[in-house]
């Protein structure tokens, strides 16, 4: 009897009821909650239990101690500078590098396309991981490439500006570069899906009308690719202000990011309080960035207008 | 009398504030073709989609042989769909696509075969049962969907906008295909176009829908000539249509006067006028005659050529009125000489018979 | 366009070398026989044959492995329910929370994704006595989760491109929803589905922070086997293993792209017979 119930249930609303409700319960489980735990653990206080968190007793039942650290102490407002600046500073770069990228994949023949495209994709599928490492093969002090680069500069400057070799590890430089080459592809990507579906007999119209090619570029193509700029922009900006892995390998250790801030307040410090506060704080940064790109990704891919 | 085999009772559809369908209540017989007529939006897709069982009515009910089909879901209704699209399965064949509906038949795997069988042969395909959908023709496609849709030998089938997307070449081709097939196979058609040619040719009886209502319900002889509203005059064929005033009323004769020809003329009456009412007069070109001597008779204008166009087989005439106004006169050019026809800027007569004009009251 | 964008192709043979000049040194110096990875000691194979005798590397892969499979497994189904809620179900209620539920962690910086989800798991364990320690299953749990909405966008964009209609037919035709989602609509969006596994499982193979968090002693997949040696700097062996993947993934990238390649002609084909059918 009950059996059959159920059978009936499943066939009629019970069909939406699975589909719909596994991967919501799913998700509320497994990243809602921890995402409130997180919130919930930025207004406690650090204690010696275990786990380190606490609320009432000595300490007040919502603290904010965490949240005014994050305004008056230097570590982290610097963190949160050096952060934002790197992530910008790369940001652009991709930008500068992927946009003209993305815009000779769409002008180069169709068999050369496939090939390109996929030469694209094969860093993307590579690790990670990897990727980071190979360029710290590159930029260590007895590299080839360092060699390289200090030979050409030492060419091009006098004598008592000679170096033995350049120092790129363990730098912001360092970090910016290695992102760019690690987020590239986050921006080509969507980049080339909006300049991909753009319609070329706009081009042709403007030029029927007198423009002259990059006329065209400034006036027709970039206006509508504005959407996969913005898309890709966050694709790339949100991600890279919150790296732990980067500026672990090759950054600089005296002015951290934020991400490792936060892995340290939580694993050296064991304070998950503060560790919280600063991934809250974090989040709140990112919420605008996330709009941004959650109002031009879907617009970016209907190839509309901006 | 039989109780009707589709039965709509005052059915309404409301989405969100938007009202799609008002208070439609229509019968349609067994066997026959019936077409749902109107423009974008008026409602005769939604009317559709709930005989279908997608949408179920805000209002009213419907009944199918009897049944009724509140709350009974598409996959329970002895109704079957021709999709606009065709919605063809696209990873099965063509045999697969036609055969998908049987397995919920109780048939043997033998019997399901011959059906298959049968449903192709039925519209020419049976060459082509190995080949998947994107391996044949828009037309042939067509095809598989209505075998596949008939398969099951529904109740009723419905059919929409079947000949949109074809050219015209085989537009023609296919609405004599599809009026065989009904009367071989006997189902009920229930079509919605928009096209009202289509509906003309095909069906054995229209509704012309507007705004979510049914403005009139007939076969097409009698929707096309005696429309009852200037909406169903000038959505069905071309028309023209003039204020007039009813001067004098004899049996069902009705003298009118209109400005437009600064004549009266008569009129077929209708039911229910009386003298001095404001009417709309509307003639169809077809049934004016043009000459250019004046003819005898009760109902004659005068007028001129302002513009004619020559297609070969008819012209057709733009003639400015008395008023100032234009009328358009459609004329078979019978005589093979250009002598005789009217020409541009002639002056000429319009003469029609009182049964051919239409007075229409709203 | 006619003319050649010279430009554009000058600017894009600096962006493919920018991105394959560090591989391909690194992938020669894998080869290196020197142990100091930036002096050239001659060609020798050894960092291969201990990278392949390594029983660390060894149980690390495997753990990888597992973990890759089973979450992409389970993040494909719970990705694939998703995109079809998304892209199917217009309204019901709380579908703002589900869709910022499935945006969010495809932005959000993963080390936020990995302490809350480790606090989850060491709450959990306090106050329910699961997990009590943590190794594959967490780590499992914390794949799936953060995969799954990768898959989610996939097929959500994939639904939203098929054709309604098809699904209805199979309605019509007298097939239940359970029945028509197995009959037609999953096999008709299946290569999505399979590009979708095939992320999620990359995803996982290659996760670093999220990982890092949620595993316990003695559970080191190999990700985090490389960045503890890594974080030590550059090691030869390490170059060889790199190599390795490069190469295993660039024959993964060429066949894909061989089928799809070769998918395609056959569409080409299939359609010419069937403008030639035209009667």
């Amino acid at each position: 009897m009950m059996r059959n119930r159920i059978a009936h249930w499943l066939q009629g609303r019970g069909y939406r009821g699975v589909i719909i409700g596994l991967p919501y319960i799913w998700l509320l489980l497994f990243f809602f909650i921890p995402f409130c735990l997180v919130l919930a653990i930025s207004f406690g206080s650090r204690t010696p239990t275990a786990p380190p968190f606490g609320y009432g007793g000595d300490h007040p039942w919502i603290s904010f101690v965490g949240y005014s650290r994050l305004f008056h102490d230097d570590l982290y407002i610097r963190a949160f500078l050096v952060s934002l600046s790197n992530a910008a500073v790369a940001t652009v770069l991709c930008l500068l590098l992927g946009y003209p990228m993305s815009l000779a994949l769409t002008r180069v023949s169709a068999s050369w396309r496939n090939i390109l495209l996929m030469l694209v994709i094969l860093p993307f599928w590579t690790s990670f991981l990897l990727r980071v490492y190979a360029w710290m093969g590159l930029m260590g002090k007895n590299s080839w490439f360092n060699g390289l680069l200090t030979d050409a500069y030492n060419l091009l400057t006098p004598a008592t500006w000679h170096v033995t070799s350049i120092p790129m590890m363990h730098s912001n430089f360092a970090v910016v570069l290695v992102m760019v080459y690690t987020y590239l592809p986050f921006m080509i990507l969507p980049l080339y899906a909006n300049l991909e579906r753009l319609d070329p007999v706009l081009d042709e119209a403007a030029m029927d009308l007198g423009s002259r090619p990059f006329r065209v570029f400034l006036d027709v193509t970039l206006p509508q690719s504005l959407p996969g700029i913005i898309a890709g922009a966050m694709l790339v900006f949100i991600p890279a202000a919150g790296e732990l892995v980067i500026p672990t390998l090759v950054g600089d250790a005296s002015s951290p990011m934020i991400g490792r801030v936060i892995a340290d307040e939580f694993s050296s410090a064991s304070d998950w309080p503060m560790a919280a506060s600063v991934a809250i704080a974090l989040l709140l940064l990112m919420v605008g960035p996330m709009m941004l790109y959650t109002h031009y990704q879907s617009k970016a891919e209907a190839g509309e207008e901006p | 009398m039989a109780d009707p085999f589709i039965r709509i009772e005052g059915v309404s559809k409301k989405f969100g504030t938007f009202q799609a369908v008002q208070d439609v209540s229509l019968t349609v017989a067994q066997g026959e073709i019936f077409s749902l007529l109107g423009g974008s939006g008026c409602g005769k897709t939604t009317l559709l989609r709930m005989l279908a069982g997608f949408e179920e009515p805000t209002e009213g009910r419907i009944f199918i042989d009897g049944q009724d089909m509140a709350g009974v879901p598409p996959w329970l209704r002895p109704v079957h769909m021709m999709f606009q699209s065709y919605a063809l399965f696209p990873h099965m064949s063509v045999e697969k696509n036609v055969g998908y509906g049987l397995k919920h038949e109780d048939m043997t795997a033998d019997q399901r075969k011959a059906r298959v069988a049968e449903m192709l042969e039925l519209v020419q395909l049976t060459p082509f049962g190995h080949r998947k959908p994107h391996q044949i023709s828009g037309g042939q496609r067509q095809r598989v969907a209505l075998a596949r849709a008939l398969a099951r030998q529904p109740k009723l089938l419905l059919l929409d906008e079947p000949l949109a997307a074809l050219d015209k070449k085989l537009r023609e081709h296919t609405q004599f295909e599809l009026m065989s097939i009904q009367e071989r196979t006997g189902v009920t058609f229930i079509v919605v176009t928009h096209d009202q040619e289509e509906a003309m040719t095909l069906s054995d009886r229209i509704a012309v829908m507007d705004k979510g209502r049914v403005k009139q319900v007939g076969a097409p002889t009698e929707v096309y000539e005696y429309p009852n509203s200037k909406f169903v005059a000038g959505f069905i064929g071309s028309i023209t249509a003039f204020p007039a005033k009813v001067s004098a009323l004899a049996g069902d004769v009705a003298t009118v006067q209109v400005a437009a020809f600064q004549a009266s003329v008569q009129a077929r009456a209708v039911p229910g006028l009386n003298v001095g009412q404001e009417v709309t007069l509307a003639v169809r070109p077809e049934k004016l005659v043009i000459s250019q001597a004046r003819p005898e008779g009760e109902n004659v204008i005068a007028g001129q050529v302002k513009d004619l166009a020559y297609f070969g087989k008819d012209s057709l005439y733009r003639i400015t009125l008395p008023s100032g106004e234009l009328i358009s006169v459609h004329s078979v050019n019978a005589g093979r000489s250009a002598g005789g026809r009217p020409d541009w800027d002639d002056q000429v007569y319009l003469s029609f018979a009182p049964s051919a004009a239409i007075l229409l009251v709203e | 366009m006619n003319r050649r964008p010279v430009f554009l192709i000058t600017v894009m043979c600096f962006g493919f070398a920018f991105f394959y000049i560090p591989i391909l040194s690194m992938m020669v110096y894998s080869f290196n026989g020197s142990r100091l990875a930036t002096v050239w000691g001659g060609f020798s194979t050894k960092w291969y044959v201990s990278l392949l005798s390594n029983k660390q590397v060894g149980a690390a892969l495997l753990l990888s492995l597992k973990i890759a499979v089973t979450s992409a497994t389970a993040a494909t189904i719970l990705g694939t329910m998703a995109g079809i809620t998304l892209a199917r179900f217009r309204r019901f209620k709380g579908r703002t929370l589900f869709s910022g539920l499935v945006t969010a962690p495809l932005i959000m910086p993963e080390v936020i994704t990995g302490i809350s989800s480790l606090m989850l798991f060491i709450l959990m364990a306090k106050f329910l006595g699961w997990p009590s320690s943590r190794g594959f299953t967490t780590v499992t749990l914390a794949h799936i989760t953060f995969s799954m909405v990768f898959v989610t966008t996939i097929i959500q964009s994939r639904m939203l491109q098929a054709d309604r209609a098809i699904e209805e037919a199979a309605m019509d035709l007298g097939s239940k929803p359970w029945a028509v989602l197995f009959d037609v609509t999953l096999p008709v969006i299946f290569p999505a589905i399979l590009s979708g596994w095939l992320l999620a499982f990359t995803i996982s193979l290659d996760d670093v922070v999220i990982t890092s968090f949620t595993t316990g002693p003695g559970n080191t997949t190999l990700p985090l086997l490389i960045w503890s040696k890594v974080k030590l700097g550059v090691t030869p062996d390490i170059n060889a293993l790199a190599t390795l993947t490069v190469l295993v993934v660039g024959c993964g990238v060429a066949l894909a792209g061989y089928l799809l390649n070769r998918s395609e002609k056959r569409r080409e084909a299939d359609a010419r017979l069937a403008y030639r059918a035209n009667d």
